[in-house]
């Protein structure tokens, strides 16, 4: 087991020295440092000067590792916009896009485990069938749409819900969250409902073909047997034993979410990380960019390595067919 | 024996039999054959053409449909922003959107293909550093990845150059983007042929290995690379919509139908539902009967799964 935790942390190091390579190899090839600080006024023997200075005539390999050093103490760069270091800029948007989805990650919990669950235990009725078929067309429908139908039906027509921003917050030690002022909660209610939307039909779909499955097995038959009554099988004896494929795709699913929180964030204008990459985008900040990538790779590596150690606790064949 | 012609063989097969008698599969088919032809042939169909600037006349910008109050019955589906007839650049937005999205799958097909069949087929670290890559390449999301690298382009080409060119640029972004799924699935079924008695027969009469797994294995492996090839094409065609619509995209002058709901968006606060609405229920359905006939597909061929 230690070998494998081992393993699986050397091999998520090396995914993030990658990541940092691809984020350094862009930030070379993108605009000069030297021109936004000087300006246009300073002459070239001047410029060059602070060239050396900087260190950025050094061999690449040198400066790579330099970045690196730097993105290990946790600078990773200044954005060209914000004028302020490109770590301290993504903090300062992170509040907005976790409570989004931990908003999101909760309506599907509590939505998808009773339907699929129901579904799963009556796969003819015909409530069950709804519930496929709208699993079905809710994939189809690209989240920026359900946003934006949304912000038609409920802002534009109605006026029941405001269209963008996160609304008042307040500042709870560096932290501001929309979560405890009605006006936030207010501005949270659609996005989160347009991120969870493109999720909530695949688990829907995952937990009941995980929970069928587990219905076929014979300890279930031999739970009947014993005359336990249908709740403690359905949800003590079958349920707990989906869960763990559930929770593996819900880790990796992770990473979706965020991909999914650029897009709604860009609907709602929602002042987070996701927001942010695309203004970033537009403004050509590459350090920006960077950072940003840097960031959610580490978001990533981080979520994927946990639920792989946790996945190998549980399930030892794992450990055995991940060595080779 | 009589040798029968293919179609012959085609028409008697249980594959038709089975799709005539699916309402579902039946209905889905014949609605994306539709669009297929009103995409291609958009400049036959096309009233107008959004793509012509002499065309195009700003004063008509904002018509609403034909049926509402204001409405002209010269654009039978109102217009845009632009005063582009919103049928007809829907139409040539369709045939972008669907150029984008069979191109690529082309693309990703080929590439997991190609790598798929040799970490199967040659097995050992090969195999281990080829799926390494698939596996870490997929925990990023494939939006992400795709995300990523067109904001890179945009940026290294400038926004003019890469608009020119965005066609395919959007094909090679998505289909570098989802090799993995193919690369995976291929694997799998390369490693459960690669056991199977004719591929020992075949190395047994001194087959060469390029031919064995050009001619023997991959042909054996292709029913699941159909059912993925399906529903990757409607994952295609709403990445490109996804990245059309924050502006990583088609531009507005050649519009996808991403492109069209992201400007139609602009529009909406001051009413105009239209230009964001047609597009986005021609989008929805388009990827929903990808996706049906994927699940059919998937059915089909795969009978053990539970159906529904």
């Amino acid at each position: 087991m230690f070998a494998f935790i081992v393993r699986r942390i050397a091999q998520a190091i090396l995914v993030m020295v990658v990541i940092g390579f691809i984020g350094f190899a862009i930030k070379q090839s993108f605009g000069d440092p030297i021109r936004e600080i000087t300006g246009i006024s300073v002459s070239v023997e001047e410029r060059n000067k602070l060239r050396d200075e900087l260190g950025l005539n050094d061999p690449f390999l040198v400066q790579f590792g330099r970045f690196i050093k730097g993105a290990v103490h946790g600078d990773i760069g200044r954005s060209f916009f914000y004028k302020k270091s490109a770590l301290e800029v993504i903090l300062s948007k992170a509040p907005a896009t976790l409570e989004l989805v931990f908003c999101s990650a909760l309506i599907i919990v509590l939505f998808s485990i009773p339907l699929g669950i129901y579904s799963a235990i009556n796969p003819r009725s015909i409530f069950s069938r709804i519930i496929m078929g709208g699993s079905t067309l809710g994939v189809s429908i690209p989240v920026f749409l359900t946003a934006i139908l949304m912000i038609y039906i409920f802002s534009v027509e109605l006026h029941w819900l405001p269209s963008f921003g996160r609304g008042e917050t307040i500042n709870l030690g560096g932290w501001r969250t929309g979560l405890l002022t009605l006006d936030g909660l207010k501005h949270l209610i659609m996005p989160s409902i347009a991120l969870s939307s493109i999720m909530l039909p695949l688990f829907i779909r995952l937990i009941r073909s995980e929970m069928m499955e587990v219905l076929q097995n014979d300890y279930i038959k031999y739970a009947w047997a014993k005359g336990l009554a249908p709740r403690r099988v359905f949800i003590v004896h079958a349920f707990k034993n989906t869960l763990l494929p559930v929770i593996t795709v819900g880790g990796v699913q992770l990473g979706t979410m965020i991909a999914f929180t650029i897009l709604t964030e860009t609907v709602f204008q929602w002042q987070g990380m996701g927001f942010m990459f695309i203004e970033a985008v537009g403004r050509g900040d590459a350090p920006l960019m960077v950072a940003y990538l840097v960031v959610v790779g580490l978001i990533f590596v981080i979520v994927n390595t946990l639920v792989d150690v946790i996945y190998g606790l549980v399930n030892p064949q794992v450990r055995i067919t991940g060595q080779k | 024996m009589k040798t029968r012609s293919r179609f012959q063989r085609f028409k008697e097969s249980y594959f038709l039999h089975d799709f005539l008698r699916d309402p579902v599969a039946l209905t889905s088919f014949c609605i994306l054959v539709v669009f297929l032809i009103l995409g291609f042939a958009a400049h036959l169909i096309a009233p107008f053409n959004p793509y012509d600037a002499m065309n195009i006349n700003i004063m008509d910008a904002e018509i609403p449909p034909a049926w509402l109050p204001g409405g002209n019955a010269n654009f039978l589906l109102g217009t845009d922003g632009q005063g582009r007839d919103l049928f007809s650049t829907m139409l040539y937005g369709l045939r972008v959107s669907l150029i984008i999205g069979f191109g690529a799958v082309a693309l990703q097909a080929f590439l997991g293909i190609l790598v798929g069949l040799i970490a199967g087929f040659l097995g050992k670290s090969v195999e281990s550093i080829l799926m390494r890559i698939a596996d870490v390449q997929l925990s990023f999301s494939t939006y992400m990845v795709a995300i990523f690298i067109s904001a890179i382009f945009q940026a290294a080409f400038g926004l003019a150059k890469y608009e020119e060119i965005a066609v395919p640029l959007l094909i090679l972004i998505i289909g570098f983007a989802e090799w993995p799924q193919y690369a995976r699935t291929v694997r799998a079924s390369v490693l459960a042929e690669k056991k199977k008695e004719y591929v020992e027969a075949a190395k047994v009469i001194g087959l060469s290995k390029t031919r064995i797994m050009w001619r023997h294995i991959l042909p054996n492996t292709l029913s699941p690379v159909f059912v993925i090839s399906t529903i990757q094409v409607a994952n295609a065609i709403m990445s490109e919509a996804a990245l059309s619509f924050v502006g990583l995209g088609m531009p507005v002058t050649q519009p996808s139908l991403g492109s069209l709901i992201n400007v139609g968006f602009e529009y909406i606060f001051s009413g105009s539902w239209w230009i964001t609405m047609f597009p986005g229920i021609v989008l929805v359905i388009l990827i929903l009967v990808i996706n049906l006939l994927g699940d059919w597909l998937r059915d089909f061929l795969n009978p053990k799964l539970y159906k529904g």
